[in-house]
């Protein structure tokens, strides 16, 4: 007996999910050494010999294994030629930027390790090599895919230097900074690689993960990556409440923030909360105006992995509370929970916010166009 | 109105095995399962991925947590994308799903059974083999 | 207050005054042991909870002498008596399960529980209490809840929601085994040991930062639960959520449900949908409670929970929630409420029900 619970005839991308901004595509390398031509020789062979070695135990991988082969990749995504997903241009542009026409793509390259390497200098050898090889490989011949300036948080000057050299390149959108880091970003000793952020006009993108060695949670180590993909979301909480409550936005107030990959329908909760606690002990962080204000101004969420609302209609109140036009549509292609952009909603969107959430959010923002 | 349609000599598909055809401008994946025959239309119900393309498994099964046990050898289909995993025979999928009407649907465990089926389900397409040939009714 | 008249209070803060006042209530050895060592003059505090801190000492809750909670007469006056309380279950919190060595913090624990039951329920017979246990000793806690399982007062077993070790490792198996067995729900109280910074996003500077935290560490603490299968393992336990701020849990739940749906295969023995487990097996208690502003916002967000039997009526005295005797947060629905008073608590308890 056949039962079809829904409709699955649609196999073409409809107008309405054409043209949109990807605030969230994953390149990678076909091997390690596509970064070689942009190291210097001691780096070249510091990344041969030793390699990335970042705060766990495994030298490269996840010690919580994703469940399908690639570090958990989509399976229908591996080039023919034998690099990784993600490593092939032609099939990006087949399997998304020109199966919907996509307008731009917003890298995010959670390759070569620089900004949790132990070893900071060649950290940061490794951010500028991630750079010019995201425009070299990506940028330059797909002038749609825009990328995001690596650096180490814990190498001030050159991350620095790095942000301000790609200053003023439209092939550059962003800063990327992983959530998951020796500190919370809001922490004093972070705040001159946040102004430069702010003066060289990039949001910082903070895409979640990181090895920051602390556990993934705050009551410990889970044991499976069933704990592990949601206790991203916790570290991301952590920055936000950290660039709230230390105040950075008062004192950067052109500080743009936006929060990739960790889903979104948690804001709310968080911002209700940070309310209410803050208070009680407002003279512990004397800001300016209530933290989910801050939030309302200065963050902005990617849609991608989108929560599954047991009633799909409660997915409009969780954006109602947010605000629509905080909200960036993402596939995370070509990860294994990638979002369709046919298929992600499971629910109507109007389409005034149609047209923010898959276009106009991310054009403002990055100022596109 | 269902019609039938050759898709597959019968020995193109061994045991195991697996072919994706078109027909009446679908695509549908056959199965071959220790000798019979069973075919999904190749969309997942959860986000339109090639369904039919995924890996083929068996089912993981467990009474209590650290005990392992696999059942239903080259059974299930998993999907390329969220690794929803499929029963290839029924098409019905092993998760529950998001949606709130589903919820009035009597899901029911039965005995012998570890999981809770959920009604969210592939779309089957009813296959016979006649004179060696694989043919399917749409 | 007619609201609260007879409600079941599941979280209440009685504070040990000070360390001596253990020593009467632990063995000689640990008597002699603590003087040896000068630890009758240390408070013991958590630094997850600074006692003078504004949240958690309201004002007029806050007496000339000893920390807020500390005199059981307060607790009478400022909220048993005037909200008709029925019964209120007492939380200790107290670094006695936070301490390194294991056998000094079982130590402790007997000297905190053997204090609250001679100091507040011996002397209120409106008033139970949960058990603390070294959380980072199953076999410590296990043999702490059995020493006391006889005192059909000890209605709970109390851990920290973050601590060494997330709750559903296999290492905590024996105190949930031994909570089970005599009808003891787990509570987790919000807040941590600090044996880890409240995420993976490092250690923040201030106190606002933890607080806000902890509702994440309970997602945390309960993905641990669930993945762990202590759900399966131990099919009559219940756990509650104790002051965690509840609106958290809806968008966790979608969270959890979604990964289940494609990472089942890892923990094949989570054969239900998460969320009806969580139904099923876990309760919250409503102070604080983390409302969105304006009407029918509160109203929302627990209908999302899609049940009206997780929640639990709680003061959190003397800890900063509401003013007045506004003990019940504004908003929640008229069903939702009854239950919450009472019945759910009753349900969630068996030991309450017991004459």
């Amino acid at each position: 007996m056949n039962v079809t619970l829904r409709e699955t005839r649609i196999e073409t991308p409809g107008r309405q999910h054409m043209g949109f901004v990807d605030c969230d595509v994953h390149p990678f390398f076909r091997t390690p050494a596509d970064f070689d031509p942009f190291l210097s020789a001691r780096w070249r062979e510091h990344r041969q010999t030793i390699g990335n070695r970042s705060r766990q135990g495994l030298h490269k991988g996840s010690l919580y294994p994703r469940m399908s082969p690639g570090n958990g990749m989509r399976m229908d995504s591996w080039p023919t030629d034998g690099g990784p997903p993600g490593s092939d241009l032609t099939m990006m542009r087949e399997q998304l930027l020109d199966l919907f026409d996509v307008r731009y793509g917003m890298l995010a390259p959670l390759v070569g390790g620089a900004a949790g390497d132990r070893n900071v200098d060649f950290g940061a050898a490794m951010a500028v090599a991630v750079n010019e090889w995201q425009c070299a490989m990506f940028c330059d011949p797909e002038p749609r895919l825009k990328a995001s300036v690596q650096i180490t948080l814990e190498h001030e000057d050159a991350a620095i230097a790095e942000i301000e050299k790609r200053a003023g390149d439209p092939r550059f959108s962003q800063v990327n900074i992983p959530p998951r880091g020796l500190e919370p970003l809001g922490r004093r000793r972070y705040r001159k690689i946040l102004a430069a952020c702010a003066a060289s006009g990039f949001p910082i993108s903070l895409h979640l993960g990181g090895t920051s060695g602390h556990a993934s949670t705050g009551g410990g180590w889970p044991s499976f990556y069933h704990e592990e993909h949601p206790s991203y979301v916790q570290s991301m909480q952590t920055l936000v409440a950290s660039l709230v409550c230390e105040g950075v936005f008062d004192e950067i107030p052109d500080l743009k923030v936006v929060l990739v990959e960790g889903g979104f329908a948690w804001m709310p909760a968080l911002g209700w909360r940070m309310d209410k606690t803050w208070k009680r002990l407002r003279a512990e962080a004397p800001l300016a105006k209530a933290p989910s204000e801050y939030m309302r101004e200065h963050f902005w969420v990617t849609t991608q992995p989108m929560e599954e609302p047991e009633r799909a209609d409660d997915m409009l109140q969780t954006i109602e509370w947010i605000g629509p036009e905080r909200v960036m549509f993402s596939t995370d292609y070509p990860h294994w929970d990638q979002d369709d952009p046919r298929y992600a909603f499971k629910v109507k969107l109007s389409d005034d916010w149609a047209r923010l959430i898959y276009r106009e959010n991310a054009l403002a923002l990055y100022r596109l166009d | 109105m269902a019609s039938r349609h050759v898709v597959a000599a019968a020995d193109e598909i061994p045991p195991g095995g697996r072919k994706i055809v078109t027909v009446r401008g679908r695509q549908i994946g056959v199965f071959n399962i220790r000798g019979e025959f069973f075919a999904l239309i190749n969309t997942c119900p959860h986000q339109g991925a090639k369904l039919c393309e995924g890996a083929i498994l068996s089912q993981l099964v467990s009474n209590s947590p650290g005990e392992y046990g696999l059942t239903r050898h080259g059974e299930m289909l998993r999907c390329p994308w969220h690794c929803w995993e499929f029963d290839i025979r029924t098409g019905q999928s092993w998760c529950e799903p998001n949606d709130f009407k589903a919820r009035t649907f009597n899901v029911t465990v039965e005995a012998g059974d570890t999981l809770a089926k959920g009604p969210f389900q592939a779309e089957t397409v009813p296959v016979m083999v006649e004179r060696s040939y694989v043919v399917v009714e749409m | 207050m007619i609201v609260t008249k007879g409600a079941i209070d599941c979280d209440i803060h009685p504070a040990v005054p000070n360390a001596r006042a253990l020593l009467p209530h632990m063995d000689e050895y640990w008597r002699e042991h603590m003087l040896r060592r000068g630890l009758e003059r240390d408070n013991f505090d958590l630094s997850a909870f600074p006692v003078n801190a504004p949240i958690n000492a309201r004002p007029d809750w806050t007496p000339q002498k000893g920390p807020p909670g500390s005199s059981l007469s307060d607790m009478q006056q400022h909220v048993l008596n005037p909200m008709g309380t029925g019964i209120a279950i007492c939380n200790v919190l107290h670094s006695a399960q936070a301490m390194m060595s294991e056998d000094l913090s079982a130590a402790m624990c007997r000297g905190v529980n053997n204090w609250i039951a001679a100091e507040w329920l011996d002397r209120d017979p409106r008033l139970r209490a949960s058990i603390l246990v070294p959380q980072h000793s199953g076999e410590l806690a296990a043999e702490e809840i059995e020493r006391l399982a006889g005192d059909r007062r000890f209605v709970q077993v109390l851990m920290l929601a973050m601590a060494e070790l997330p709750p559903g490792r296999r290492q905590m198996w024996p105190i949930y085994r031994a909570a089970e067995k005599h009808g003891l729900p787990i509570g987790l109280h919000a807040g941590s040991t600090f044996r880890h910074p409240p995420s993976a996003g490092g250690w923040g500077s201030t106190l606002l930062e933890d607080y806000i935290s902890y509702a994440q560490g309970m997602a945390g603490a309960l993905n641990s639960l669930l993945s762990e299968g202590v759900f399966q393992k131990f099919p009559d336990l219940k756990v509650v959520l104790i002051e965690s701020g509840v609106t958290w849990l809806p968008a966790a739940m979608w969270r959890i449900n979604k990964t289940w749906r494609g990472v089942r295969s890892e923990v094949p023995w989570v054969n239900k949908l998460p969320a009806d487990i969580f139904r099923e097996r876990v309760r919250l208690t409503a102070q604080p409670l983390d409302a969105p502003p304006g009407a029918g916002g509160l109203e929302a967000v627990l209908d999302q929970l899609g049940s009206d039997e997780m929640l639990l009526f709680a003061s959190d005295y003397p800890h900063w929630h509401y003013d007045g005797d506004d003990a019940v947060p504004p908003g929640i629905p008229a069903a939702m409420l009854r239950k919450m008073m009472i019945d759910n608590a009753l349900a969630t308890y068996p030991r309450l029900r017991a004459a």
